[in-house]
């Protein structure tokens, strides 16, 4: 273990030191790599330790945006405290889709299209609200500083994505060593068996997802102040809510390094195949390899890449498989 | 004159609402069996419509008539799918299990994008703008014979769950696993059948969409979030009840853009689908389990 921790403090070293030796382009696909590694995690919190399936967390993407963006432009509110209001809002969306949902002990499929139902509702609505910019949208201004979580390049960027990554890193570690890691996993292996041993399904499930809404919708923050432009359709849209739970699926869904070593791997792919075929005129063919992809990895290594990762540093750690 | 507008609100949902029921009945079928959600069935129906409208585009093949030939390439298309890839993963925790039906659908839809790109198409058919007037309410003929013949198909395929063998069979598979193994039915080969069978019933609705509704690559997903709440709506699983949850979606949809904008209609179907969860999370025709 001492030199697991090790090899995590060297494996930090490097990417804080990074940004000395790339230059903007690349160090924005790092940026990409950890903001999906920490939505990835958010939903992996969810869904990965309580089993519980979300295809809508893109809602709270969304709300993360459109609500640190709308106090930013009406009161001038920093984002830094906006973005915390923002999860306020999300905590209360989910703990209702949470009641819909848990109260009747509804698994699956029922909670996976509540889900849906809840960040397709919500796109609507903003698509038609005029104060948050309707169906084009908001753009924002550009005004860098600290305070407005702007800045000019990507390496500010770079130093805060990494650390969401690595706060949720440690976050999730810390559920998972506590009373409520284990009870979430215990209802995700069998939720009536956690009930009849004593476990209040229904406060661990409402807890687990609060805390998954609450970091998702951070991300939405820094999300808006990194593109600059709030579209219903991308910020809410199903197609992020899939991108989001590619990597936690094909690193290793319900391990806390899983939603890492996922993005580490398709997110220079996603960006750079995008780039790419978008420039010979092939849109979506990109999508496309990915549907592939994600197929490929659940028929033949359903229980993720990170089964393998781990084999292959075993000599490093000197860790038997199980560690 | 504003009830006027309503019953022909209602008479146009209604008649959709025959064609949500046909999609919704494919989805059920699919998951009364497998226990499987076909992520991918709109995505489906939209490769149905696309086939459909190049039959006709290529070789001047109204979409009624090419109806069973969109059918059978579909039906092939899920059985397919099943035999390759649901059947392998059907013991998987659902997490999982819900990954490849979504890539499934992103692959189709994206496939039709390339082919075809993002263009709305729709075929100048004979009827397509054929109207009548049964007093001051109209009502178009294809519209019309999109709902009769959903109906149709619909009985035609109660018939069959209820006659044929195949159909007993896929009861049987439905209502026990073990059981049906165990009294020599071949599950897997169901399996497949149940797919193809849900697959071409998606089909035939698309092709019967075809003439109201221009086809692009995208529409897709919305039709697969519609069917699951008629499916809901009916209660999972339960065949009459995706006709009768349709017929509801198709009224509520339609007569809500009297006082909504007709881009939120969408709205009022995820707000039923959020009552009947407060409500009455079985359906309404669902049994308890």
């Amino acid at each position: 273990m001492k030199r697991f921790y090790m090899f995590l403090a060297i494996i930090f070293t490097i990417l804080l030191l990074l940004p000395l030796f790339l230059d903007n382009y690349i160090l924005g696909i790092f940026v990409m790599i950890f903001y999906w590694a920490y939505v990835g995690q958010t939903w992996n919190v969810l869904t990965g330790y309580t089993g519980h399936i979300s295809l809508g967390h893109a809602l709270y993407i969304g709300i993360g945006a459109y609500a640190t963006t709308y106090l930013a432009l009406t009161f001038g509110l920093t984002p830094w405290i906006g973005m915390f209001l923002g999860g306020l809002i999300a905590v209360v969306i989910a703990l209702f889709l949470g009641f819909l949902g848990f109260r009747f002990g509804l698994r699956g499929v029922y909670f996976v299209i509540l889900t849906i139902a809840f960040a397709e509702i919500t796109r609507l609505t903003v698509s038609h609200i005029e104060a948050l910019g309707s169906f084009t949208g908001i753009f924002l201004d550009f005004n860098p500083s600290f305070w407005n979580l702007q800045f000019r390049g990507n390496q500010p960027y770079y130093y805060i994505s990494l650390g969401f990554m690595v706060a949720s890193l440690v976050v999730v570690r810390l559920i998972e060593t506590s009373k409520l890691g284990r009870f979430m996993v215990a209802i995700r292996e069998d939720e009536e068996a956690a009930q009849a041993l004593g476990v209040n399904t229904f406060k661990y499930n409402m807890t687990a997802i609060a805390i998954s809404a609450f970091m998702t919708s951070l991300a939405g923050a820094f999300y808006a102040n990194y593109i600059f432009y709030l579209h219903p359709n991308t910020l809410f849209g199903m197609s992020t809510s899939i991108d989001l739970i590619l990597r936690p699926i094909v690193g290793g869904l319900g391990t806390l390094f899983g939603p890492v070593i996922g993005s580490f791997i398709l997110t220079p792919l996603s960006e750079i195949s995008r780039a790419y075929f978008a420039k010979g005129g092939l849109e979506g063919l990109h999508l496309i390899l990915y549907g592939v992809l994600a197929i490929l990895v659940v028929l033949f290594m359903p229980k993720g890449i990170i089964v393998y990762v781990k084999k292959l540093l075993s000599p490093i750690l000197k860790t038997t498989h199980g560690e | 004159m504003d009830s006027n507008l309503a019953v022909q609100l209602t008479i146009q949902g209604i008649l959709l609402g025959g064609i949500y029921g046909l999609i919704a009945l494919g989805l059920s079928l699919i998951f009364g069996v497998m226990g499987v959600i076909n992520f991918a069935h709109g995505q489906m129906m939209v490769m149905a419509m696309y086939v459909s409208y190049w039959i006709f585009v290529l070789f001047g093949i109204d979409p009624y008539l090419s109806l069973v030939i969109v059918a059978a390439v579909i039906f092939v298309l899920g059985y397919v799918v099943q035999s390759s890839l649901v059947n392998r993963i059907l013991d998987y925790p659902e997490a999982i299990q819900v990954l490849p039906l979504v890539s499934l659908g992103l692959i189709l839809e994206n496939f039709a994008l390339l082919l075809w790109g993002p263009d709305h198409r729709s075929p100048q058919t004979a009827l397509s703008l054929k109207t009548f007037w049964i007093g001051s309410v109209m009502i178009d003929v294809s519209r019309l014979i999109a709902f009769v013949l959903a109906i149709v198909i619909t009985i035609l395929i109660f018939g069959f769950l209820k006659k044929s063998n195949i159909g007993k069979c896929i009861r049987a598979a439905a209502d026990n696993r073990t059981g049906a193994i165990l009294v020599g039915i071949n599950v897997d080969r169901i399996n497949n059948t149940s797919f193809a069978l849900g697959a071409a019933t998606t089909a035939a609705a698309g092709v019967l969409l075809l003439p109201l509704m221009p086809v692009s690559p995208h529409i897709g997903h919305d039709f697969t979030l519609t069917a699951f709440i008629v499916v809901i709506l009916g209660g999972m699983g339960n065949l009459l009840g995706a006709l009768v949850g349709g017929l509801i979606l198709g009224v509520a949809e339609s007569t809500s853009t009297l006082f909504l904008p007709a881009t939120l209609k969408q709205v009022v179907s995820f707000s039923i689908l959020i009552i009947i969860m407060l409500f009455r999370p079985q359906g309404l025709f669902g049994g308890k389990k």
